[in-house]
């Protein structure tokens, strides 16, 4: 017998036109027209469109593409509009925000106004498209569980771009747009706060980012494993549980002398998800605004071992012995 | 068969890819507490290619300090006027073959009187003299026992391999401010740290540190960019010497010195040398120095850490080259007024 399973599918499921259950005056919102791919039935469903798109997903669009070419302007800009330059150094290029000199002041476009504008269009686009999260799930019937799990995310989002610069009272502390840029800013940010690894918040955003991805693999395993006894129809085993379910719950028992219900482990994938934004924009905010060195932070609590000195002779600080 | 060909192939690609990374095996030597990463880390290979590229020339035999005095019988000797004649012509074809092997005297000298400064490169020789005897004499904590020579940064080249000098960045728009980063530059090993990390700290002064010294704010207002300008130039420490930042930092707390090993001092008074052999001895050449020896903002090719060090972690590994030319080694009453601001450290 053949089955239908997704990624990969030795079998294409695919169906005539379905657009979906009707959701009244809105209608006009879904644009697009019906595709069907075969591509797409490969990692799951083949029927492409319509999409919800919708005044907040028009807007959503505009304003992220405004961002998008602001920064990309920019980046080009920074080569001399080189095509060559701008293709090759594409990993290096930035739109840094303004230098500390400006604090919260607006600065001109050219010094640091350019980063502040594409900040706002693209902080813009993400909120409308929020919106639209928020209103789809309305519109279909659901909780809100998808939209504040993504507002989660924007919280760590605003709290990097927007709530701490402000806290700090200067822009300039702000992440910028670019590839390496951004990374090399997180590893200098570290090291300008006395190592973030002493962060307790940043421990715990680590904690959930893995946990998530491990949380992740342990049930989708689980029930592809258990998806011969009916368990991919997982909803139906949460309130009314089959062998399936007893299954997939028994052998993490044996095999931990716990297991989480068919319910409770989504519970647990959406917190674990969740809590790993929420405690990094945690652990960011308190950075430089209350604590400005993680590791001496670790020191005062315990947490930062003390290590028997390297040599016989101490090493000391050449300022404190001799003039600069 | 086939299937089984396949599995074969599968197996001996994957375990190309997983052991391809770095052959043979890099050594590492424990030099910190256990668990503290504090590690040299080397390539055999690599190794061994960088103790062939610091081998020294072999040394001409000494030769007395009696007799007459340089500048009692040459005209025109400033900073090595107390040698003998013959410690002063030994050195002579030392540097020659240190700096312009080819060329010979011609280099530096005319022949309508060597004592003529006619050239630039006698002048620029001159200074390079004084530098380098006052890097011997008063940078002890940086050189040590080793000292330095020509040799040391020439190797027989007329400007040594690793110079630089102040870089406004490429071409860009007008209605863009460089922010002096962002571009792939070797200056900041290819990340995008600004690519400038020269100018600020072995020219100017600018300070280099930025962490806090309490847990809590307590008003530090060093900006997340200041430390991205020193990232940078530690990526340049770290990039001249073939080390990584354990190599002076416990990199749990790197500003701690108490957890820092020695050579994090040593590179303290590295900086002021370097600083010192910029400002006060390379900078000086600015007003006659040709164009092709400045940069694009018309200063000198200055020095860093890659200037002497050329990758190894003691320039040429350490190699006791000065007790051969110990009139390098200190400067006389003459160089001193000319050359020397103040004392060291006042």
């Amino acid at each position: 017998m053949i089955e239908y399973q997704n990624i990969f599918t030795q079998v294409q499921v695919d169906a005539p036109d379905y657009p979906g259950v009707p959701i009244g005056r809105d209608e006009y919102n879904r644009v697009g027209g019906i595709r069907h791919s075969w591509l797409a039935g490969k990692f799951g469903d083949a029927q492409i469109g319509p999409i919800y798109l919708g005044p907040f997903g028009v807007l959503s669009l505009i304003f992220g593409f405004m961002a998008f070419e602001i920064i990309g302007l920019n980046m080009w800009a920074s080569v001399n509009w080189d095509p060559i330059e701008f293709i090759r150094q594409l990993p290096w290029l930035a739109l840094e925000p303004p230098p500390p000199q400006y604090g919260l002041s607006i600065p001109p476009l050219n010094d640091g106004g350019w980063w502040l504008l594409a900040g706002f269009f693209l902080t813009a686009s993400i909120l409308l498209w929020w919106w639209r999260t928020f209103k789809l799930s309305q519109q279909l019937g659901m909780s809100n569980y998808l939209a504040w799990a993504f507002a989660a995310a924007i919280w760590l989002y605003l709290v990097l771009g927007f709530i701490r610069p402000i806290l700090m009272g200067s822009w300039s502390e702000a992440v910028p747009f670019g590839i390496f840029p951004h990374l090399d800013w997180t590893a200098a940010f570290s090291l300008r706060y006395g190592n973030l690894f002493y962060n307790p918040f940043h421990m715990l955003s680590i904690v959930f980012l893995y946990g998530s991805a491990l949380l992740f693999a342990m049930h989708g395993a689980t029930i592809l494993a258990v998806s011969r006894y009916g368990g991919d129809r997982e909803i139906d085993q949460v309130t009314d549980i089959g062998t399936a379910g007893e299954r997939s719950m028994l052998f993490w028992r044996w095999c931990m002398g716990f297991n989480a219900s068919m319910e409770s482990i989504h519970r647990w994938a959406w917190w674990f998800a969740v809590l790993t934004v929420i405690t990094g924009g945690i652990g960011i905010l308190l950075t430089g605004t209350v604590v400005d060195n993680w590791y001496l932070w670790g020191v005062k609590h315990g947490i930062a071992p003390a290590y028997p000195p390297l040599d016989a002779i101490p090493v000391v600080d050449p300022m404190m012995t001799e003039a600069p | 068969m086939k299937t089984l060909w396949q599995y074969a192939a599968g197996v001996l690609l994957g375990t190309t890819l997983i052991s391809g990374c770095e052959q043979p095996p890099p050594e590492t030597l424990q030099r910190g507490y256990r668990g503290t990463g504090m590690e040299l880390v080397a390539n055999p290979k690599t190794l061994a290619e960088t103790v062939a590229a610091n081998t020294i020339p072999e040394a001409t035999p000494q030769l007395p300090a009696a007799g007459p005095k340089a500048k009692d019988v040459y005209q025109n000797v400033q900073v090595l006027g107390d040698l003998s004649v013959g410690q002063f012509t030994r050195l002579m074809a030392a540097m020659t073959e240190w700096i312009a092997p080819e060329e010979g005297c011609n280099y530096c000298h005319v022949n309508e009187g060597f004592h003529l400064d006619t050239l630039y490169t006698k002048k620029v020789a001159r200074v390079m003299t004084a530098m380098t005897q006052r890097v011997n004499q008063d940078y002890g904590d940086h050189v040590g026992g080793a000292g330095v020579t020509c040799y040391t940064c020439h190797r027989g080249k007329h400007v040594p391999e690793n110079v630089w000098t102040t870089n406004p960045g490429g071409p860009h728009a007008a209605g863009v401010t460089t922010a002096m980063q962002n571009i792939a530059s070797s200056a900041a090993v290819s990340t995008s740290l600004p690519f400038d990390p020269f100018t600020p700290f072995f020219e100017d002064d600018k300070s280099i540190r930025v962490a806090g010294d309490t847990a809590l704010q307590t008003g530090n207002r060093n900006s997340i960019k200041q430390t991205e300008w020193i990232y940078s130039l530690m990526m340049h420490f770290s990039d001249s010497l073939g080390v990584n930042c354990t190599q002076c930092h416990n990199t749990r707390a790197f500003y701690d010195w108490d957890q820092s090993s020695p050579e994090r001092v040593r590179a303290w008074h590295g900086i002021r040398m370097v600083r010192e052999i910029n400002t006060d001895f390379i900078n000086r050449t600015t007003d006659w120095l040709p164009d092709h020896r400045k940069g694009p903002l018309g200063d000198p090719l200055k020095a860093n850490c890659a200037t002497c060090h050329q990758g190894a972690y003691k320039p040429l590994l350490g190699a006791q080259m000065l007790k051969d030319y110990p009139t390098l080694g200190s400067y006389d009453e003459a160089t001193k007024t000319a050359y020397l601001k103040d004392d060291k450290g006042e």
